[in-house]
């Protein structure tokens, strides 16, 4: 990726003209505002999606024309994904883009009330892709941030327009990035009774699924090392659950050894990926072990008769949070993540479970059980400031988006003729929205952004 | 001539359970049992339920499951009283092995459900060695809520689900 342009002078401005409008919001509550630059502050309040225009790319080369136009779709349903964002249709366009270069007419977008414009240009050469775009703040008059230049194939063209509108949402709302990014989960097909399980791998927004196993077996809960290269899950092909490592470019899979009698299961990778935590059952009893994956030695880290499982590693690798049905019901708690003493955060009426810390560190996203209802919710790690995000007859499993504001989890649906769909919400609580899969999908896991 | 006739439903049974893969989450009935002893004659259809050395007799007469309330792996009279008689069914039965498969109803986390269907497992197991069963003839798995029989969502197919079955592996010997 190559920056162009004017730059510096413009992010010291900038810097300044976000801090005076934090200090703005802080006071009035105001999400955006047409006086200073374009910015979206994500609070707690109703936001107004944001209007933006982005009309179709340029074509700097004859086999260009159709990539522009798709590049300019997927970075418009990116940001429209997100419900921080509208589109305005092309249709109200007044004036149209002819030259990446030529200076943009603010009063043509002003007057059409699009605050945000993103402009682009793309060039293709066989199978070799050049994407570049520039994003204006139509109200301030000037480019936001500087054009960015990012080159791929014209087989991963949508991880460009991901990589666009991942620089468009970062500039605008301050957070980090998070479109070029990819899902791992389980695809289902057939009724409850006799459904089949299959993992699959898709880009975030449901695009390019390829299968990684077949059905032959029931799979669980796929789980993203922290590069993004291979996937811990759980398999019943030996007839036992038992845990294994897949590499996703070579689709080769091993075990993870464990004793005859035993069943394993609930993997996650430490935040170095060469670590995995886990559940272990023996004699009907379940704890907590890690196992280092080179040489396979394991080491205990809870020891109760309760079921402990559901382990999540802190970013920082230090602490495990995990659920533990020690106190007679299912309840969150925090441990070293070399074991010991464990402290119980949540506290709120009904069941806690399937605990995942997020990206950021801030909080926890959970399942919680409560009069006959499942629900997602994140807290902080003391426990505090829980907000469920999610009611239905089943909701479990949340997994969490590489910046820590959108969590991804799957909702099966109550009956005979009940499936499992996965769906996406902002950790405010809004945009709650089923991500489109060929067949059903359960135990989503995002991957880490893509490099 | 009547011996004959025993021996062609022997081959057909036998036959018959080759080719069939019994449904192991099912109700149970079509699995017929590869050790039908040869002497089984006189009105008695070897590997059918009024043969009560095979798999259909276990499965039906004897009943190869337990059931457990909401949440809990504790067994029940009714639970015991089952494994009583797979406990003396499997005692008689030398040739058999076992896998008993713990199961939760939809209601719960997948992995604490995992957890629990193997408490379940494990509680009838335990009871079935008390019994006098050697332990190197059964094992447990769990299949959480991953294998429901019964596909609707309320109580009446929730406690059919929530359950640990003895399902019978071929003979030691065979």
């Amino acid at each position: 990726m190559t920056a162009f342009g004017r730059k510096d002078a413009f992010v010291m401005k900038f810097r300044f003209f976000a801090l005076c409008l934090a200090l703005f919001c802080a006071s009035f509550g105001v999400a955006h505002a047409q006086q200073g630059p374009l910015r979206i502050e994500i609070t707690e309040g109703v936001i107004e999606p944001l209007p933006f225009a982005v009309p179709s790319f340029q074509p700097e080369s004859a086999e260009a024309g159709q990539m522009a136009a798709n590049l300019a779709q997927v970075v418009a349903q990116d940001l429209i994904g997100t419900g921080l964002f509208r589109e305005i249709p092309a249709s109200a366009f007044i004036s149209t883009v002819s030259d990446f270069n030529a200076p943009v007419q603010y009063a043509d977008w002003k007057a059409i009330n699009a605050q945000a414009l993103v402009t682009g240009a793309v060039n293709v050469q066989g199978n070799s892709l050049t994407v570049k775009f520039r994003l204006y703040d139509v109200f301030s008059g000037a480019e936001l941030g500087s054009g960015l230049q990012f080159t791929g194939t014209a087989d991963g063209w949508r991880r460009m327009a991901h990589k666009v509108a991942d620089a468009v949402y970062s500039r605008i709302t301050g957070e980090g990035p998070y479109f070029d990014s990819r899902v791992v989960y389980v695809s289902e097909t057939g009724p409850k009774d006799a459904r089949a399980k299959r993992l699959a791998i898709m880009d975030y927004d449901g695009a390019n699924v390829q299968y990684l196993t077949d059905s032959s077996a029931i799979v669980l809960a796929p789980r993203f090392s922290p590069s993004g290269d291979r996937v811990l899950y759980t398999s019943y092909e030996s007839g036992f659950p038992r845990i294994y490592v897949l590499d996703i470019g070579s689709v080769q899979r091993r075990v993870l050894e464990s004793a005859d009698g035993t069943m394993s299961f609930a993997p996650r990778f430490s935040p170095s990926g060469q670590t995995v935590v886990f559940s272990l059952t023996q004699g009907g009893n379940t704890d907590i072990y890690t196992m280092d994956i080179a040489s396979g030695a394991s080491t205990r880290l809870t020891n109760t008769p309760a079921i402990e499982t559901a382990p999540s590693y802190s970013p920082d690798g230090g602490r495990i949070v995990f659920e533990s049905d020690r106190s007679g019901t299912q309840q969150l708690y925090v441990m070293s993540a070399s074991g010991g003493e464990a402290q119980r955060i949540s506290f709120g009426e009904g069941r806690y479970g399937t605990p995942v810390w997020s990206p950021r560190g801030d909080l926890v996203a959970f399942t919680k059980q409560n009069k006959g209802r499942f629900h997602i919710g994140v807290m902080r790690l003391d426990g505090s400031e829980e907000r469920l995000l999610t009611a239905s007859f089943l909701d479990e499993g949340p997994t969490w988006a590489p910046n820590g504001r959108v969590i991804m989890f799957a909702r099966e649906t109550q009956g005979e003729g009940g499936s499992s769909t996965l769906y996406s919400v902002d950790i405010s609580g809004r945009n709650l929205r089923p991500v489109q899969t060929p067949q059903g999908g359960s135990d989503p896991s995002w991957s880490p952004l893509q490099k | 001539m009547k011996r004959i006739l025993t021996s062609t439903i022997l081959m057909a049974v036998l036959a018959l359970t080759a080719c069939t893969n019994p449904g192991r989450f099912g109700a149970g009935g079509d699995g017929a049992g590869a050790n039908a002893p040869l002497g089984a004659a006189g009105g008695i259809i070897p590997g059918s339920a009024n043969d009560p050395s095979s798999t259909a007799y276990f499965q039906q007469a004897v009943g190869d499951r337990v059931l457990f309330p909401v949440d809990q792996a504790t067994l029940t009279p009714e639970g015991r009283a089952t494994l009583d008689g797979q406990a003396g069914w499997l005692t008689n039965n030398t040739d058999y092995t076992a896998v008993i498969e713990g199961h939760a109803d939809e209601q719960g986390t997948r992995e604490y459900n995992l957890a629990l269907g193997a408490r379940r497992a494990n509680a009838a197991q335990e009871y079935l060695i008390s019994k006098g069963v050697p332990s190197n003839r059964l094992r447990v798995v769990s299949y959480g809520k991953e294998r429901p029989i019964e596909i609707c969502s309320n109580e009446a197919c929730y406690a059919k689900n929530r359950r640990a079955v003895t399902v019978l592996a071929g003979g030691l010997s065979s």
